[in-house]
């Protein structure tokens, strides 16, 4: 056991923090995302200097334009970038979920046309697969995806779709099978968001921002080489997805709640606390370490097994839980004040925004009630309560 | 960035864990004969010259197995404190300490020899009269001790603040271990108890506490193991890790216990089961020093007041 950086770790590190230092363009700085990270040309022009200064795909294989390092550079990446409030790569989708799975499920042919336009931000994707009655029963999508000469025939609606309005690519969860329940019958593509029939409508959240869509498909024909794993066998590659999706995460979830709680740390010596407040902020602090020392546990699991754990659900949990308690201190501290908007909302209206954001965290990538099945079946080794 | 144990450090884990199921209130001389009680001390001295990270498993381990010795006592609170010729006398099971800080102290039934801070030393009590008191934790008995004299000299007092972050870390990791157990018997219990037609756990109103409750350990024992770290190689956080760890996990082992007696049902609430014993220590070990309350309030003074910490 040694938390400290080895000497290489620590040169990569001390690094990257200078080149953010010089690079992170000042009207990116503390940029809280939301709608302007899809529309802004600054963010897209970010991400590729990201990727051309060699810190996109870092733990990627080199053969595929990746680092071929070890998870921690990734984790030292995700921890700098978000202590530096520099906003994130576009291609967060791409790089944390069809990445991933186009490396462990896609042919050579799918690693070669996809992977290297995806880390460079010149290709921007999507995720196909919530539906309206296939929420966190994912097993119910009905989306159809016929086969008919030597291509499918997608018919059918998808909702929740972050980066759809502006993505090339989406992969895409269908049943290919319509005979089939539940696991069974489904089949996972690589679907060409520019294809004729796909329409995109974005939905406005409780930020007043548009930052997700319901994407339609009409009679959209997908080629067959387009499959990822086998022909009925999508369920397992999208649970590979979603491992990828809540496995990498950690580091990043952990580096921006240390920065919002640093931030509430210096609200509260800006403002004053009473001593409830005091002791709520000092629990918040300390469950932060506990959080960044389980990421630490976790990545030292993940780097001597390549797959990530089930630690990652206890992580996404719990930063998304605090993130709503921290926001909800923040606003308590802050009064009245808390409910302007706009030019008079203290501190650039960041607590206001990140308060009714935080709302999202626990539904997003797996709402609270289904990690905890994930963690009562899997970790507990519980029945299955369905 | 590395937070895995050695082999070494795992099969000391997988030793303890056997000993200590098969001898639940083991001799201070058997622990001695483990090596356990001089881990840390030089191997000049008769010990392992080993450090914190490999007590710490010894700790989580004793909390796990409820064990009743003054192994706390003596190497979290008192061991640095002692010359090289007593901290020899501790390696060989000839000696056992305890650290009066306070009117009540710990292990008083069983330890052989009394530390006590004065002036600007850490001396020995000697020719103390000690009163062992009732306690809720039968495994770790309170008392008191009067008249006495000072003895020899022991360390300057200045190790005091070092003393306490040893014995608040040393606390967080056996409240982890004693979490961890509760939390153990509930799931086993949740598997095998049918009602209804199935298994108690197939219910989310039982298995949803249960995954809050792994949650809280894994994340306290995360903190816990950060601080013992910090104590092994001197790293400058140690002392604010201790305390939050030590807050955190008190805490988090009370609710595992507290959880664990509710899944149970009628059987948990019993004098029979292990469980009230497991929830007796975890009080104990709350209780002692500061409580989770009077810990957040020295972190809040870290982060609010003065130049402040992060």
């Amino acid at each position: 056991m040694d938390l400290r950086d080895t000497p290489d770790e620590a040169q990569f590190r001390s690094e990257l923090c200078a080149w953010l230092e010089a690079n992170v363009p000042d009207e990116l700085r503390g940029h809280r995302g939301g709608e302007s990270r899809y529309t802004d040309d600054a963010v897209r022009t970010w991400s590729r200097s990201l990727y051309e200064a060699g810190y996109i795909g870092l733990t990627w294989p080199k053969e595929y334009g990746g680092g071929g390092k070890p998870y921690s550079y990734q984790a030292i990446f995700l921890e700098e970038l978000a202590r530096a409030e520099a906003p994130q790569h576009l291609g967060v989708i791409g790089l944390g979920m069809a990445g991933p799975t186009i490396i462990a499920c896609g042919t050579e042919a799918h690693k070669a046309r996809y992977l290297q336009p995806l880390l460079s931000a010149h290709e921007i994707w999507c995720q196909g697969f919530s539906e309206p009655d296939a929420g966190s029963d994912l097993s119910a999508v009905r989306t159809s995806a016929r086969l008919e000469d030597g291509h499918f025939v997608i018919d059918g609606q998808k909702v929740w779709s972050s980066y759809a309005h502006i993505a090339d690519w989406c992969i895409l969860l269908t049943r290919s099978d319509p005979e089939s329940q539940r696991h069974a019958g489904l089949t996972y593509l690589i679907v060409d968001m520019k294809a004729p029939g796909v329409e995109v409508r974005p939905l406005r959240q409780i930020t007043g921002e548009a930052e997700f869509n319901e994407i339609f498909f009409s009679g959209v024909e997908v080629p067959v080489e387009n499959v990822l794993g086998e022909i009925g066998g999508g369920w397992q590659v999208a649970m590979t997805t979603l491992l990828h999706e809540r496995g990498t995460l950690g580091f990043a979830l952990v580096a921006a709640l240390e920065v919002m709680i640093s931030k509430l740390v210096g609200l509260a010596r800006d403002r004053g606390a009473s001593p409830v407040q005091r002791d709520a902020i000092a629990r918040e602090w300390i469950e932060l370490q506990a959080v960044r020392y389980t990421a630490l546990r976790s990545l030292s699991a993940l780097m001597k097994t390549g797959i990530p754990g089930p630690e990652g659900s206890i992580l996404k949990q719990q930063w998304s839980e605090a993130a709503q308690r921290v926001t909800k201190l923040a606003l308590e501290l802050l009064g009245p004040d808390a409910q302007l908007l706009g030019e008079n909302a203290p501190y650039g209206g960041y607590w206001q925004h990140m308060q009714l954001r935080s709302r999202g965290n626990t539904i997003e990538a797996g709402t609270t009630e289904v990690l905890r099945n994930i963690i009562a079946e899997r970790v507990l080794g519980l029945p299955r309560s369905r | 960035m590395d937070f895995a144990f050695t082999p070494e450090q795992e099969e000391l884990r997988a030793q303890a864990r056997d000993f200590l199921t098969m001898h639940p209130e083991p001799s201070w001389q058997e622990l001695a004969d483990l090596g356990w009680t001089g881990v840390s001390v030089a191997e000049e001295h008769g010990g392992a010259g080993l450090g914190f990270l490999e007590e710490a498993i010894l700790f989580e381990e004793m909390g796990r197995a409820l064990t009743h010795a003054p192994y706390w006592s003596t190497v979290a609170v008192v061991l640095p404190a002692l010359p090289p010729d007593l901290q020899g006398e501790v390696a060989r099971g000839e000696a056992s300490w305890a650290l009066a800080t306070g009117p009540l102290l710990a292990d008083l039934d069983s330890v052989t020899r009394i530390a006590v801070p004065g002036g600007d030393s850490i001396w020995e009590l000697e020719g103390a009269a000690r009163e062992v008191l009732q306690t809720n934790d039968v495994t770790r008995p309170l008392g008191v001790v009067s008249g006495g004299e000072y003895g020899r000299v022991l360390a300057s007092s200045e190790l005091m603040p070092q003393l306490r972050t040893r014995s608040l870390a040393a606390l967080a990791l056996e409240a982890c271990g004693v979490g961890a157990r509760a939390l153990e018997l509930a799931i086993d219990y949740a598997k095998e108890r049918h009602q209804f037609g199935k298994p108690i756990g197939t219910y989310q109103a039982i298995s949803h506490p249960l995954a809050q409750t792994l949650m809280e350990v894994e994340l306290g024992r995360s903190l816990a193991l950060f601080a013992a770290w910090c104590i092994a190689v001197g790293d400058e956080r140690g002392p604010i890790a201790a305390v939050s760890a030590k807050a955190l996990c008190a805490d988090a082992a009370v609710a595992a216990c507290e959880r664990s007696i509710q899944v149970h049902g009628g059987i948990g609430f019993t004098w029979e089961h292990v469980l009230h014993r497991l929830y007796k220590r975890a009080l104990w070990i709350q209780a002692w020093e500061a409580s989770g309350a009077q810990l957040r309030s020295e972190v809040a003074a870290y982060l609010l007041d003065g130049e402040g910490g992060e």
